[in-house]
C-alpha cells in the first residue's frame, strides 16, 4: 500500500491530485488514533499528516493558535498550559477507550469535532475552529475562515470541515480560538439519586446563575469504578456539578449551588485536585475503557430525554452507561451482537430527537451497521451533494460516514 | 444606486409578472401576495439604503407548507428568490431583484415553545431578537447575541447573517447559540437540522446555514439556546491618552485571563459625537475610551473590577471610573449605544464599515485610516468591539455633494483592504451581501471562492436563491463541477513513501 507522508501543503495537493487522477481511494489520517472509528473503508493508499506538524502562530493575548494539521494535541496543549490557556471545549482524550497510544492530532480533533464536559457552556471544537488551509478531493488548495473570532466573510466552511471525518478535504493547517484556563475548580456531589431525579437536579443547577461548567451523573455501577476515592467510596450513584473560575467566585457559587440542590439531598464538595481528576475520567470515558469487548455508543439527545432513552435501552439489553452534558450525552457500553443494539438505541420511542454514533466496535460490525445516525432522505441527499461538491471522485475516506 | 452591477434581469420573467403573481396567489391567497408597485416600495431596500430595487412580486407566506410551495414553484419556473426577515441588513443581503420574488418571513412571528429545563426556545424566524429575551426574562433567562438592531432585527435574519453584538467574545455569535433549524430548500424540500440536543448529526449543515446570507435555504423555524442572566454586571469607563495604550490595556486584560462580558473602544471623534448627543460624562480630552463590562457573581465582578482598574492604570489611563449603580452602568453604555445616531447628528450621512482585525494591529489600522481620511477629505469616527477585534469605522459624508458617496465607498473599500492586509477579514458581523461582494477577491483566491460556490450548488443548483449576493462572479454549477485532468502524473519524488 502506498503511504504518503506530506511535509508541505504542496505535497498534499500532489498526493490528492494523483489519487483523483487515478480514482484511488485514500485513507486520510492525522496520527491514526481514531482509525477504528467510522464505517470500515476500502482504501488503496493512505495520506498520513503526522509529518506536517508544529505550531506556526500562537499569540496568547490575541487568543489564537495556528498549527500544521498533524501537530500532536499534546504539543499544542502543553504550549497553551504554559500560558494558562486551553481549548475551552475540553477535547476528550479517547486513547484509553480506543486503545491507542495518545490523544492524536489537531486534525483528528477537528475532523471528529470533539467536545468534553464543558460542551454545555463553551461549545464543541466547531465553535472554536476559526479557519483552515487544505486540499479538497479535487486536488486543489483552498482556505476558509481566518484568525479572528468575528468573521462572516463567505460561507463558514470550518463548520462543515469540523466533524467531517476527513471525507470532504485534507486539512493542512488549522487555526483555533483559545481561552484562559480557569484558575481553580470545585465539584459539588449529590449522592444516591436515581437517573430521573439526577436529571432534574442537573436541570436545576443549569437553570441557576451558578455557571456550571460540567454536569454529569454516574449511576452506582459506574461511580464505583471511579479512581477518585471520594466518588467510589459513595457506594451509590453520584451526580456531579463542576464550578470553575477565580477562587472567590467558585467559593460563592459552590455555596449557592448547595442551597439550590438542598431539596435533592445533601451535597459534598470535591476540591480542585480530585475535581480535576474526576472530570478527566468523565471526559475521557475511562469507565467504559476497562472492558474492551463491549460496544460503545455515544448518544446526544435533549438533556431531559437522556434518562428516558437510557431506561428504554436498559429494558432491551444489558448496558453500562453514564450521563454527561446535564443528561444530554450518554456514553453506553453494550454487549457485542450482530445488530449492535443499533435499533434498540435509535428506534427507541424515547429518542425523538438526537443522534447515536457507534464509537467503538469491531471492524466487521462497522462494515455492517450504520455507524453514524442514518438521515432522512432529503438530508441524506443533501449530504451526498455536499460530499460530491468537495470530493467529486469520492476518494477521501470514502464510505467512512455514509455508504 | 452607485456602481453596483446586479445580474441581468430575465425579460421573460418581467413580462410574465402578472401571471406569476396570479400563480403565487393560489399558494398564498389574499394579502399573501403584493404586486402593486406602490405597496412593494416598502420592500425596495434593507438597512443599506444606498441601494434600492422594487422586486417583481412580494410574497408573504404564513406556513412552512406555503414557503415550500412557493419555492417549488419558483424552482420549476426558474424565478430568483430573495428571502427577507426584518430588512435590517447593513450589507444589502435583502436587496430585491427586478426579476425576483421577494419572500418576506414577517408573518412567521410566533414563539412556539420555551423549554427552560432543556434551556432552549423554539421560535419562528420573524420573531425579533429582543422578543426572545423578553419572552424568557421573567424566569431570569436571556438570548445572548445582541446586535445593536436587536429591537427590530429578526432571528431568521440573525441566522442568515450570523449576527453578533457586543458580548461575542464571552457568549459567542449566533452560530454558537443556535441548536436547530427547520429550513426549506429551493426545491421545496423541508429539512430539519439539529434540535434541542447538542451538535448537528452528520455534516454540520447548521453551521453552514448560519451566515449563508439567504443563499442556501429559507429558514422557517429556529431553536436557540437561552442562558441564565449573570447575577450582576458592572462597567469601567477608562480614558487613555492614545489608542495604542487602550489597545495594550485590552491585551493585558486578556493576558491576565479575564474574559470581559463586553469591551468596547471609541476614538476621539466618536467620543465627542457621543458626548454631545447623550452627555454620558465621557472624558473629552481622551484620545481613546474603553468601556469594560464584567458580569457574573458579585464576588467575581468586584474582584475583577479591581484587577482591570490596576491594569488600566499601569497603561497610563487618565480616567478610570467604576459604575456604582445600575443607572451609572447604563449611562456608560448610553454613549456607545448611541454612537451611530450621534455621528449621524454631526454629518448628513455616514457609511458604517465592519472589518475585523487582529487586535494588536489596531494602532496600525487607525493610523492608516487617518492617512486615508486626508486622502479622501472625509472624516472618520471609530467604534471598536475591542474584545473580538471587530472595527466599525463610520465614514462621514454628504450624499447631496456630488461624488462624496463614491469617495466614501472608495475610502471604505480601502479600509477593508487594509483589514485583510493585516490578517483580518472584510466583515465581522454585517455580512458580505452586495456591499462587500466585489471585495471578496481581496481575501479569497478564485479557487477558494469556487469551493464556496460549489457548496451553493449542492443546495441550489440553479442559482435561484439570492443571486448576485456574496459572490462577485456567477458561475454555472456545471462549469464549477468540471474536474480538470491533471495528466495522470505518477512520480512524486519529493514525497517520502514507506
Amino acid at each position: 500500500m502506498t503511504v504518503f507522508r506530506p511535509e508541505s501543503l504542496e505535497h498534499i495537493k500532489d498526493a490528492v491530485a494523483w489519487a483523483a487522477d487515478n480514482s484511488t481511494p485514500l485513507e486520510i489520517t492525522g496520527s491514526g488514533t481514531k482509525r477504528a472509528v467510522g464505517r470500515t473503508m476500502q482504501t488503496e493508499a493512505s495520506l498520513d499528516l503526522s509529518g506536517l506538524a508544529g505550531i506556526t502562530l500562537y499569540e496568547p493575548e490575541e487568543l489564537v493558535l495556528s498549527a500544521w494539521a498533524g501537530t500532536l494535541r499534546s504539543e499544542a496543549e502543553a504550549a497553551l498550559k504554559k500560558n494558562a490557556q486551553q481549548f475551552a471545549f475540553e477535547p476528550p482524550d479517547l486513547s484509553r477507550l480506543l486503545g491507542t497510544e495518545h490523544a492524536g492530532t489537531l486534525a483528528g480533533m477537528t475532523a471528529a469535532n470533539l467536545a468534553g464536559p464543558r460542551r454545555i457552556k463553551a461549545g464543541a471544537a466547531r465553535d472554536h475552529f476559526l479557519g483552515f488551509h487544505g486540499v479538497s478531493g479535487r486536488g486543489e488548495i483552498f482556505r476558509s475562515g481566518g484568525r479572528v473570532v468575528k468573521n462572516v466573510t463567505g460561507y463558514d466552511l470550518s463548520k462543515v470541515l469540523a466533524g467531517s471525518w476527513g471525507t470532504l478535504a485534507v486539512m493542512s493547517s488549522v487555526t483555533y480560538k483559545v481561552l484562559p484556563a480557569p484558575e481553580t475548580q470545585k465539584t459539588v456531589v449529590v449522592a444516591g439519586l436515581d437517573d430521573a431525579t439526577a436529571t432534574s437536579a442537573m436541570a436545576a443547577a443549569m437553570k441557576s446563575s451558578c455557571e456550571v461548567s460540567g454536569a454529569a451523573h454516574l449511576p452506582a455501577g459506574v461511580a464505583s469504578c471511579s479512581a477518585v476515592a471520594d466518588i467510589s467510596a459513595i457506594g451509590n450513584s453520584a451526580t456531579v456539578l463542576r464550578l470553575e473560575g477565580i477562587a472567590p467566585s467558585v467559593e460563592f457559587r459552590k455555596d449557592k449551588l448547595i442551597r439550590i440542590l438542598s431539596g435533592f439531598g445533601e451535597s459534598a464538595v470535591l476540591e480542585a485536585v480530585p475535581s480535576s481528576d474526576l472530570w478527566t475520567e468523565i471526559r475521557d470515558v475511562h469507565y467504559l475503557a476497562s472492558s474492551p469487548d463491549l460496544l460503545v455508543w455515544r448518544i446526544s439527545v435533549p438533556p431531559m430525554d437522556g434518562q428516558k432513552v437510557l431506561a428504554a435501552i436498559g429494558q432491551a439489553t444489558e448496558v453500562t452507561a453514564f450521563y454527561d452534558w446535564a443528561g444530554g450525552l450518554i456514553w453506553a457500553a453494550v454487549p457485542v451482537s450482530e445488530h449492535g443494539s443499533a435499533e434498540i438505541i435509535r428506534g427507541s420511542a424515547a429518542m425523538t430527537s438526537g443522534h447515536a454514533t457507534l464509537i467503538r466496535a469491531p471492524a466487521g460490525l462497522r462494515a455492517a451497521l450504520p455507524v453514524f445516525q442514518p438521515q432522512p432522505a432529503s438530508l441524506a441527499a443533501l449530504s451526498a451533494r455536499l460530499k460530491q461538491a468537495f470530493d467529486p471522485k469520492g476518494i477521501l475516506n470514502p464510505g467512512r460516514m455514509y455508504p | 444606486m452607485s456602481r453596483l452591477v446586479m445580474p441581468e434581469p430575465n425579460g421573460a420573467l418581467l413580462a410574465g409578472r402578472a401571471r406569476i403573481a396570479r400563480d403565487l396567489r393560489t399558494i398564498c391567497p389574499g394579502e399573501g401576495v403584493i404586486d402593486a408597485p406602490g405597496e412593494m416600495k416598502a420592500y425596495e431596500s434593507d438597512g443599506l439604503t444606498a441601494y434600492r430595487q422594487v422586486p417583481l412580486v412580494v410574497v408573504l407566506p404564513e406556513t412552512t407548507q406555503q414557503v415550500s410551495e412557493v419555492l417549488r414553484y419558483c424552482h420549476k419556473n426558474d424565478i430568483p428568490v430573495v428571502p427577507r426577515g426584518a430588512g435590517t441588513s447593513l450589507s444589502g443581503g435583502a436587496l430585491p431583484l427586478e426579476d425576483g420574488v421577494l419572500l418576506g418571513l414577517g408573518k412567521f412571528n410566533r414563539i412556539l415553545e420555551i423549554d427552560y429545563d432543556n434551556r432552549c426556545a423554539v421560535v419562528q424566524p420573524g420573531v425579533t431578537n429582543l422578543a426572545i429575551t423578553q419572552a424568557v426574562e421573567h424566569e431570569g433567562f436571556y438570548y445572548a447575541p445582541d446586535p445593536s438592531s436587536q429591537i427590530a432585527c429578526s432571528i431568521g435574519g440573525n441566522v442568515a447573517e450570523n449576527a453578533g453584538g457586543v458580548h461575542c467574545l464571552k457568549y459567542g455569535l449566533t452560530t454558537n447559540n443556535v441548536l436547530g433549524l427547520e429550513m426549506v430548500l429551493i426545491t421545496g424540500e423541508v429539512i430539519r437540522l439539529g434540535g434541542k440536543h447538542m451538535d448537528c448529526e452528520g455534516y454540520d449543515m447548521l453551521g453552514l446555514m448560519t451566515g449563508s446570507e439567504g443563499l442556501l435555504g429559507v429558514v422557517t423555524e429556529v431553536t436557540v439556546r437561552i442562558l441564565q442572566k449573570p447575577e450582576t454586571a458592572r462597567a469601567l469607563l477608562i480614558g487613555f491618552p492614545s489608542s495604542a495604550q487602550a489597545g495594550q490595556c485590552v491585551a493585558d486584560v486578556i493576558s491576565a485571563g479575564i474574559i470581559a462580558g463586553g469591551m468596547e473602544m471609541m476614538d476621539k471623534p466618536a467620543i465627542h459625537a457621543a458626548e454631545e448627543f447623550v452627555h454620558a460624562g465621557y472624558p473629552l480630552e481622551a484620545e481613546a475610551l474603553l468601556i469594560v463590562e464584567l458580569d457574573g457573581p458579585e464576588a467575581e465582578v468586584d474582584h475583577l473590577i479591581d484587577r482591570v482598574s490596576q491594569i488600566a492604570k499601569s497603561n497610563a489611563a487618565d480616567t478610570v471610573r467604576v459604575s456604582q449603580s445600575e443607572e451609572e452602568r447604563m449611562a456608560f453604555w448610553a454613549g456607545r449605544k448611541a454612537a451611530f445616531p450621534a455621528v449621524g447628528r454631526i454629518s448628513p450621512d455616514y457609511y458604517c464599515m465592519d472589518g475585523t482585525i487582529p487586535r494588536n494591529q489596531l494602532p496600525r489600522v487607525l493610523a492608516g485610516m487617518q492617512e486615508m481620511s486626508r486622502k479622501y477629505a472625509l472624516r472618520v469616527a471609530n467604534v471598536f468591539h475591542a474584545g473580538d477585534g471587530n472595527l466599525h469605522p463610520l465614514i462621514l459624508y454628504d450624499a447631496n455633494k456630488p461624488g462624496e458617496l463614491e469617495r466614501a465607498e472608495d475610502f471604505g473599500a480601502d479600509i477593508l483592504k487594509l483589514c485583510v492586509e493585516v490578517g483580518g477579514v472584510l466583515t465581522g458581523e454585517h455580512g458580505v451581501g452586495v456591499e462587500k461582494r466585489d471585495l471578496m477577491p481581496e481575501m479569497f483566491s478564485e479557487t477558494d471562492l469556487a469551493h464556496q460556490q460549489r457548496v451553493k450548488c449542492a443546495f441550489d443548483d440553479k442559482n435561484l436563491l439570492n443571486p448576485g449576493k456574496v459572490f462577485p462572479t456567477l458561475h454555472r454549477c456545471a462549469e464549477l463541477g468540471r474536474m480538470h485532468i491533471h495528466g495522470g502524473r505518477i512520480a512524486f519524488p519529493d514525497i517520502p513513501r514507506f
